[in-house]
């Protein structure tokens, strides 16, 4: 127990621990979203151009959160816009436009020749420097967007999956884009503190895709996928406290190696489930598995045949 | 007979590419109606029009009498082409039709005890309530079929859109769908299909409408499939067989075997 109780004794780690729990939970309930609609890159992209603006909001002397949540919605905005050009596709709209941004923060930066404190750990993240407001923001983000998708679920979950058919079936489509790609941005801008620009596309996918390898449904993958960012938070700030590395990097490690375990096993249980169905009737091998569908094997044969 | 769906001298297609113009078609109420023509004739740029998700270029879309766009509940039920399903999506049976209720005002994610209930009958009407709770993958063509089709019919529309319901499943699931779907015509449902089979069409629709960039021609099978308005249509000769009331259509060109 002493071992868990230790690091709370320092405000830094206690802060850092809360804020990543709750970006944990927040990149986990969006990034399934973000996973399934195949837009894996997006997140790399938009905290690329959230970096822009919160360089240009530096220098304008606004608040980090003003200038990067300002570029990064604009990003989104431009992103959906030249994506309906159907000779534009997303990945290189994407490409264009936040990579644009965050050459113009780099320029900016080159013609101060000076790099703050907030842009440094905006980079690459600063989990023990975030600070009360920090987590005020973090908490009304995360707090938002758990309200808004929770009262969404039904639309999000009809145009993630088929956003014509469900245009057609009366869902306002082009508000429910609107409102997701602010939240996204929204999480993505309060996630930079924690991770960095450079890590922050691993963040969102991988509790998400670590769901979706231990079910098939979507609501459970949302439960999992959540459950499964808060422990790659918590955890990762445990480890990174003992370890004594990068805090960003570390829940970025962890993730990774949840990850991999949770495609080890899935395969590992697949295996035995086929194995466990297959059984002999003289030469053959029969399997039954859960599609009900019966195939048959010649025992001399490596080939599956369906009967 | 009332008109169902109107297109008054409408001309649509795709940026700078026009697929059809001053094309006026109309389908009546309680109709069960094909089209059918060859890939690239316009036939899903026909149905996105009907739909209200095409933009025309000119002419006007009507909906019992209604422009299209004006009308906020159009009551279509749309079954897209299977093909174009994701089928890793991790939803159950259940959850696809459950998005046919999604439009409503409802705002909690959960199912309400009527949604349940209507969701269970309808399942039961169509032989798919076993698989209710079964991840979409792992389900049979003609479960995938009636699976798209109950979400389509979850919220008692007027029409029905179909597009390609035959392709990608079996004669026989081909066979058990237009049953289906001409069982649901029979108790009053306007529905629109489009499809490349031909057999399916003589046998099972009272109506079709030869496509190709623009009406060919329409009536009654028995009527339409000529040798001279399906060459028009194709732009090939294609051999029809009759035999009794049956129609067997085919391609001129021998297979090389």
């Amino acid at each position: 127990m002493q071992f868990f109780l230790e690091p709370l004794s320092y405000s830094f780690f206690r802060h850092g621990l809360l804020a990543a729990v709750m970006v944990g939970a927040l990149c986990g309930l969006i990034g399934v979203h973000v996973v399934l609609r195949g837009m894996s890159y997006v997140g790399h992209g938009l905290s690329h151009a959230a970096f822009g603006g919160a360089v240009i909001g530096f220098v304008l002397n606004f608040n980090f959160y003003v200038g990067a949540g300002v570029m990064g919605f604009l990003a989104a905005l431009l992103i959906n816009q030249m994506t309906k050009n159907k000779k534009i596709k997303s990945d290189a709209a994407i490409g264009i436009v936040t990579t644009a941004m965050f050459a113009l923060g780099i320029v900016i930066i080159s013609q101060q020749r000076t790099l703050n404190r907030s842009l440094d750990a905006a980079l690459f993240g600063n989990i023990l420097g975030i600070t009360g407001f920090d987590l005020l923001v973090i908490g009304v983000v995360t707090t938002a967007t758990m309200i808004m998708m929770f009262f969404m679920y039904r639309p999000l979950l009809f145009t993630t999956f088929d956003n014509e058919a469900a245009q057609i079936f009366g869902i306002k489509t082009e508000v429910v884009q609107l409102l997701f790609a602010l939240l996204l941005t929204l999480s993505i801008i309060v996630s930079i503190n924690i991770v960095g620009v450079t890590m922050i596309a691993a963040a969102l996918i991988m509790p998400a895709m670590t769901a979706r390898m231990m079910t098939d449904n979507f609501s459970t993958m949302q439960i999992y996928s959540i459950a499964i960012g808060i422990f790659i938070g918590a955890g990762g700030m445990y480890l990174s406290y003992f370890l004594n590395v990068s805090s960003g990097a570390t829940i970025v490690l962890l993730g990774a190696l949840i990850f991999s375990l949770s495609v080890l096993i899935k395969n590992i249980r697949e295996r035995n489930i086929l194995r466990a169905n297959l059984h002999h009737h003289g030469n053959l091998i029969h399997s039954h598995p859960r599609n009900g569908r019966h195939h048959t094997r010649n025992n001399t044969d490596e080939t599956v045949k369906k009967k | 007979m009332n008109s169902a769906i109107s297109l008054i001298d409408v001309t649509a297609g795709y940026e700078s590419t026009v697929v059809f113009t001053h094309l006026s078609l109309e389908i009546h109420s309680g109709q069960f109606a094909g089209i059918v023509g060859p890939t690239g004739c316009g036939k899903t740029t026909l149905l996105k029009t009907i739909l209200g998700t095409h933009t025309v270029f000119s002419g006007e879309v009507l909906l019992n009498g209604q422009p299209v766009n004006n009308v906020r509940n159009k009551k279509i039920g749309y079954v897209p082409q299977l093909e174009s399903v994701d089928w890793s999506f991790p939803v159950t049976v259940e959850e696809v039709i459950m998005m046919g209720l999604y439009a409503g005002k409802r705002l909690l994610p959960w199912q309400s005890k009527e949604e349940r209930e209507r969701i269970h009958d309808l399942a039961e009407k169509l032989g798919i309530y076993n698989c209710l709770r079964q991840h979409i993958a792992y389900i049979s063509g003609g479960q995938r079929q009636r699976t798209f089709l109950a979400r389509a019919l979850i919220n008692n529309p007027q029409f029905l859109v179909l597009d390609e319901p035959t392709s990608g499943v079996d004669i026989k699931t081909q066979h058990e769908v237009l049953h289906l779907l001409g069982d649901i015509n029979s108790q009053g449902m306007t529905i629109l299909l489009t499809t490349h089979d031909l057999n399916a069409v003589a046998s099972h629709l009272p109506w079709v409408i030869c496509f190709n960039n623009g009406v060919v021609a329409e009536g009654r099978p028995r009527d339409i499939f000529t040798n001279e308005i399906l060459a028009e249509t194709y732009g090939s000769e294609i051999i029809i067989i009759k035999h009794g009331d049956y129609y067997l259509i085919a391609n001129s060109t021998p297979l090389n075997l």
